[in-house]
């Protein structure tokens, strides 16, 4: 057996020279997201009546979805599989989880033309309608990851409540309501857990069947009434690619060692879901006859091959390979690669496929439209690495004597 | 001739009835429950009578209390030079093609809102904003909207637009055949208004009667197709032409209605919540026995 590895804060310096960038990026993106709220979408964007939904749904909604993925597949994994070795994942990934499904909220809030209404669908109901089952479960969603995310901060401050000045004197209750906390979810967590899987199923598929109702707007080569199951099999086959892309981002970032073998674990599990996926794409593909589609060349079926081959068939290929998915680099490139084909996936079923039938022109992203969607992967970044600075996220080498009741904990 | 004319007609009727036995079977399954065809008005465009005078489009405005430049200046046909399409600043308006041969009028087409049988609007809608009512008109509730646009994205004619340069309270905005005025007991603005007859509002089933008999009367003039009579389910605008449709702008359209297919799925997924139910029972189950086992792994 190697060394115990124990979540805990990382102790490094916040600023650095990459940190700048996002900062200024962040900063940009930000200023761009001030200008849409004082002055309206149509100021920011290049939507139009031809063009209603561009990248901040396409990308930032429901791409940011799909890339979350990776705490379901983690949880189902190490919770409900119950691989014990596959803990140390768990909670990155439940970070990224929490914090890109947070994102996504304040991107549908920046893309409604009626932000401040944004709850009207929790009294408002309409069952026949495919956002109205994403919109209810994602917020149900957003709800559950916040509950898991708690014992990681009941375990960081039971016994370490110390607020500053008059607020002190709260420093007791607070801590007593933080172990009662512990004690309860304790008991409970695993309601959460399985509704996390369910919720982020059913979600993730009916996100795909927003588009179907487009009917022949929608490009062929995706409009498909197996929308909802490729989104769902893509969701799952994207989550342990952005595990092992984030894991081996952040041990280089903070001079860690990459846990070699617990991404190698992985990498055995993405080659058959990619290859399902794969199946039901080109299955599809070949009862709807859409393969007509690629035989001549133009945008669309250069991106949909380049989405399938490069997307799909190269990393398949590659996480298949055992001296690819026993090299860090090779298992970097590999996933990616499957991050870059659920982009470009995401893109195309929300813009690309998109052609309504009175266009004058296409719809190509503004400045400003880019600069949000950068600066809100900047700001999701930059309070990633504040949260692994403050919270016991990511697992260390543990130290002999730091042993303590709430050391040993799963989640 | 009278004897061959005679033989035509039993011909017609034999086919007429065979078509009319296939098409009721489809109409059943196009139409959902929101078409009450005892209910239901429409309008039937007869594209061969409009001049293209635009003083729908002004009728319109007035009508809906949006800003509007005088009667006169709707005399200018040099708008017709580009396609253009409702919006915010004007719920319907005409668009002008080139006859059927070069020697003949152009043809001048009016768009607005079709009132369709089973809206995508109403089905997409998160809040349900939209409502079709039992007279066929698909409104739009401004105080339940969020601003999505998801409507837009779903709706198959391009019709509901957005008020993009609003930054608090966006409209949708698209025609609302005139509620306020039917309720009441008057025409719609634009079929009053309307100089040449192009518009005929009445009972929908009636107006597809009418808009066959006139096919069938003028034979050389119409083309045998009567567009929103099926399109997605059915509309409550109808169009008579005298050139095809598509290149009329109007678009080539399934008999399917808008939002079947992502309807079916969606109550497929969710019957009665027993698929989600069923998941979790099944993943409870999972984690239970993979837990047990862990245990008993670690107790032997």
């Amino acid at each position: 057996m190697e060394e115990h590895l124990k979540p805990m804060p990382i102790k490094r310096k916040f600023i650095t020279p990459g940190v700048l960038v996002l900062i200024i990026i962040a900063a940009l993106g930000m200023t761009a997201l001030l200008l849409r709220y004082i002055f309206g979408i149509g100021f920011v964007t290049n939507l139009s009546n031809q063009y209603p939904w561009g990248i901040w749904i396409g990308l930032d909604v429901a791409l940011g979805v799909a890339l979350a993925a990776g705490g379901f597949t983690t949880a189902a994994l190490g919770h409900i599989l119950h691989k014990d070795k596959y803990h140390a994942i768990v909670r990155p990934a439940l970070l990224t989880a929490a914090l890109g499904y947070t994102f996504v909220a304040v991107s549908v809030m920046t893309d409604l033309g009626r932000w401040y209404y944004i709850w009207h669908p929790l009294i408002m109901w309409n069952g026949n309608s495919a956002l109205f089952e994403v919109g209810i479960c994602v917020m149900i969603y957003l709800t559950v990851l916040y509950i898991e995310f708690l014992p990681i901060v009941t375990e960081r401050f039971i016994g370490r409540v110390n607020l500053p000045g008059f607020l002190s004197a709260f420093n007791k209750s607070i801590d007593k309501l933080l172990r009662f906390l512990d004690r309860i979810l304790d008991k409970t967590m695993f309601v959460f857990i399985i509704a996390g899987v369910v919720l982020s199923c059913l979600h993730q598929s009916s996100l795909g069947t927003l588009m179907i109702i487009s009917g022949q707007k929608m490009h062929p080569l995706w409009q498909t009434p197996v929308l909802p199951l490729l989104f769902l099999l893509s969701a799952i086959s994207v989550g342990f690619p952005m595990v092992i892309f984030e894991s081996i981002i952040s041990s280089r970032s903070f001079k860690l060692k990459p846990e070699t073998d617990i991404l190698k674990g992985l990498a055995d599990i993405i080659g058959p879901l990619l290859a399902i996926y794969l199946a039901f794409k080109i299955g599809d593909m070949v009862i709807r006859k859409s393969f007509v589609y690629l035989m001549e060349i133009n945008t669309v079926s250069v991106l949909f091959t380049i989405e399938l081959v490069v997307g799909i068939i190269v990393p398949l290929r590659m996480f298949f390979s055992r001296t690819m998915t026993k090299s860090i680099p090779g298992l970097f490139i590999a996933s990616s690669l499957v991050i870059l084909g659920v982009l470009l996936n995401r893109l195309n079923n929300f813009v690309v496929a998109y052609t309504p039938p009175y266009a004058t022109g296409p719809y190509i992203p503004s400045v400003g439209e880019i600069l949000v969607t950068l600066g809100f992967v900047a700001l999701e970044v930059l309070i990633y690495r504040a949260a692994v600075m403050i919270f016991p996220v990511i697992s260390q080498p543990k130290p002999a004597e730091s042993v303590s009741k709430y050391s040993v904990k799963g989640v | 001739m009278p004897k061959q004319s005679r033989r035509d007609f039993f011909k017609t009727t034999a086919a007429l009835s065979a078509v009319t036995a296939g098409v009721t079977s489809t109409k059943i399954k196009a139409e959902s429950k929101d078409y009450i065809p005892d209910k239901a008005m429409g309008v039937l465009i007869d594209t061969t009578a409009c001049i293209g005078c635009r003083r729908c489009e002004w009728a319109c405005k007035v009508a809906h209390d949006m800003p509007t430049a005088s009667l006169d200046t709707y005399n200018d046909r040099t708008v017709f030079n580009e396609m253009r399409r409702p919006d915010h600043t004007a719920l319907t308006i005409v668009n002008e093609y080139p006859g059927k041969e070069l020697d003949q009028f152009p043809i001048d087409v009016k768009f607005q809102c079709m009132h369709c049988n089973s809206p995508a609007c109403v089905s997409a809608c998160i809040v349900k904003a939209f409502h079709k009512h039992p007279n066929g008109t698909v409104t739009w509730d401004g105080d339940k909207c969020i601003g999505c646009r998801y409507c837009m994205v779903a709706c198959p004619f391009q019709i509901p637009a957005f008020e993009f340069d609003k930054a608090i309270e966006p409209d949708i905005k698209k025609c609302d055949f005139c509620f306020e005025r039917t309720k009441v007991g008057k025409l719609p603005a634009c079929v009053e208004i309307c100089p040449n007859e192009v518009l005929t509002y009445g009972k929908r089933e009636e107006l597809i009667d009418i808009a066959h008999k006139r096919i069938e009367l003028y034979p050389d003039k119409y083309i045998d197709h009567v567009f929103g009579e099926f399109e997605v389910g059915g509309t409550s605008w109808m169009y008579l032409s005298s050139k095809e449709m598509p290149k009329l702008g109007l678009p080539d359209l399934p008999r399917a209605t808008a939002p079947g297919v992502s309807e079916s799925i969606q109550h497929g997924l969710f019957a009665y919540f027993v698929p989600p139910l069923a998941l979790y029972a099944i993943l409870g189950g999972v984690m239970w026995i993979n837990k047990n086992r862990k245990n008993s792994d670690t107790e032997e």
